[in-house]
């Protein structure tokens, strides 16, 4: 099985910790001087997405986590897995709603995605940043109301509620920024 | 800070001298690995300090001698280390560690006499005292399991692969809870480090009966800044401690060093009763800047990124 030495960590490193895999956010040399050296690191964990931090006596080694990130692009849902195809090579990879996790609100189908793959398995996906989805259901905003910057709530095509600015009518197509779910502009 | 520390240096009748840089054989201390490269097919070695040749310097000279090089330090990379830096390494016959504890103190203070750093303090502590009063333990007689307790007592992790080795774990807690525990704003000299941690020190008998290693460091807050020694005489009880030191760097996984045979010839041939220190001349300049990491005081550090 792979393995890395203390001396090969570095930030992005993929290793097994705890038994999931983690990628290394922060490696620091703790030495008193003369005598025993330690790696201190923080590594984000691929599942959860939770920070951890672990100290290393340094000549140890640790196993190596088998993740690779590839370029996808959203097909469809079949009602259990999210499908997804490598547009280079057609290779399809389906992934459960764990993997998928928040970015199943984003995919409408074609999306270039980014998934996280674990021992060839999908871990995660990372939507594009930016997506533009239409409005399918939304109270009439008041007229009048705009100049106050005043919002509601509106439900689109995929499902996901977002908050967005009371001209906004059913049909309109909206820019929204993934990474917080917030309204962005009409798009 | 070179212009006055040469003066210094001048004014105490100190001569200054070079060593190579580059050697035939290389350190076997577990801790410090070697950078290598190879000269007409033969195997050299960057050295990790200029111990070894300013000993035999010494050997043939008989007087104070003084040295400020570059010292390299494979998989030695962060806030306080780089692979490449800067030494002064100095050596006393006729002082003893005390002594030159005392010209430690004198020329620190003369280099940040114009700084804002506080040199009014410059505690000394038994490395037995600073473990007793913040660790609570005795480092000459504790056990791995009660290092291992005082940790867990400190809410202090266990590195993964630190186990039953003593004195791995003395040099966990050393940087965990001793260090910390002292004013970040003070110079602290620790002694008497117990006899497993001698290195290239002699060995004496404290007030109290226990057989330490006459060896020294200096801290400022947790940083290390200077490590000294009354010099080891004896060759051949020198010569054990690199096969010792060889031994362990085979347990570890790590190559055995090819033992540097002329500073034991040199040591045969009679060493002034001396003592010698190293001080990183990058990290004193970190404290005369006030920074935070070594990169900012050098003109192109090493970065990990």
């Amino acid at each position: 099985m792979a393995s890395y030495n203390t001396n090969e960590f570095k930030n992005g490193l993929n290793i097994m910790l705890d038994g999931d895999p983690c990628s290394i956010t922060e490696n620091i040399l703790v030495k008193p001087g003369k005598g025993q050296a330690f790696n201190r690191i923080k590594a984000k964990n691929l599942k959860t997405g939770r920070t951890l931090e672990r100290t290393f006596k340094t000549t140890e080694s640790v196993e190596a986590a088998d993740v690779e990130e590839r370029d996808v692009e959203y097909l469809y849902n079949d009602g259990e897995y999210w499908h997804f195809m490598e547009p280079e090579t057609f290779e399809q990879h389906a992934a459960d709603s764990i993997a998928v996790g928040d970015a199943a609100k984003w995919l409408k189908g074609q999306e270039p995605c980014q998934m996280t793959l674990w021992n060839g398995a999908p871990l995660s996906i990372t939507t594009p940043n930016f997506v533009e989805l239409a409005v399918s259901q939304t109270d009439p905003g008041l007229k009048g109301d705009t100049a106050q910057g005043g919002s509601k709530p509106a439900t689109l095509e995929t499902g996901a509620e977002v908050k967005v600015p009371l001209f906004i009518d059913e049909g309109d197509v909206l820019k929204i920024d993934t990474r917080t779910g917030e309204y962005v502009s009409r798009a | 800070m070179l212009k006055n520390i040469r003066a210094f240096f001048d004014e105490q009748g100190v001569l200054e001298v070079e060593t190579p840089l580059l050697s035939s054989s290389a350190t076997t201390d577990p801790n410090l690995q070697s950078f290598s490269t190879r000269f007409s097919g033969k195997s050299l070695y960057l050295n990790t300090s200029p111990e070894y040749d300013m000993k035999r310097l010494l050997v043939a000279y008989g007087e104070a001698i003084f040295q400020i090089c570059k010292a390299f330090r494979d998989e030695e990379l962060g806030p306080n280390h780089q692979p490449e830096f800067t030494m002064l390494e100095w050596y006393r016959p006729g002082f003893d560690m005390f002594q030159l504890m005392d010209e430690v103190e004198q020329l620190v203070r003369l280099l940040v006499s114009e700084d804002s750093v506080s040199t009014q303090t410059m505690q000394r502590l038994t490395y037995a005292q600073a473990f007793r009063q913040y660790a609570g333990i005795n480092p000459h007689t504790v056990t791995a399991n009660e290092c291992l307790q005082c940790a867990s007592d400190n809410n202090i992790e266990q590195p993964v692969g630190l186990d039953d080795d003593v004195d791995e774990w003395l040099d966990w807690l050393l940087t965990q809870l001793v260090l910390p525990s002292m004013p970040s704003d003070t110079f602290t000299f620790i002694y008497d480090y117990p006899q497993s941690q001698c290195a290239l020190a002699r060995l004496r008998t404290d007030e109290c009966g226990q057989q330490v290693a006459a060896r020294f460091e200096l801290f400022y807050g947790e940083r290390e800044i200077a490590n000294g020694f009354h010099e080891l005489q004896d060759a051949k009880e020198q010569r054990h401690r690199f096969e010792v030191e060889n031994a362990s760097r085979v347990n570890k996984g790590l190559k055995p060093m090819s033992i540097d045979e002329k500073v034991l010839a040199a040591l045969d041939h009679g060493l002034p009763d001396c003592s010698g220190v190293a001080l990183g001349l990058d990290r004193l300049l970190m404290l005369l800047t006030n920074s935070q990491e070594i990169q900012q005081v050098l003109a192109f550090g090493m970065t990990s990124k």
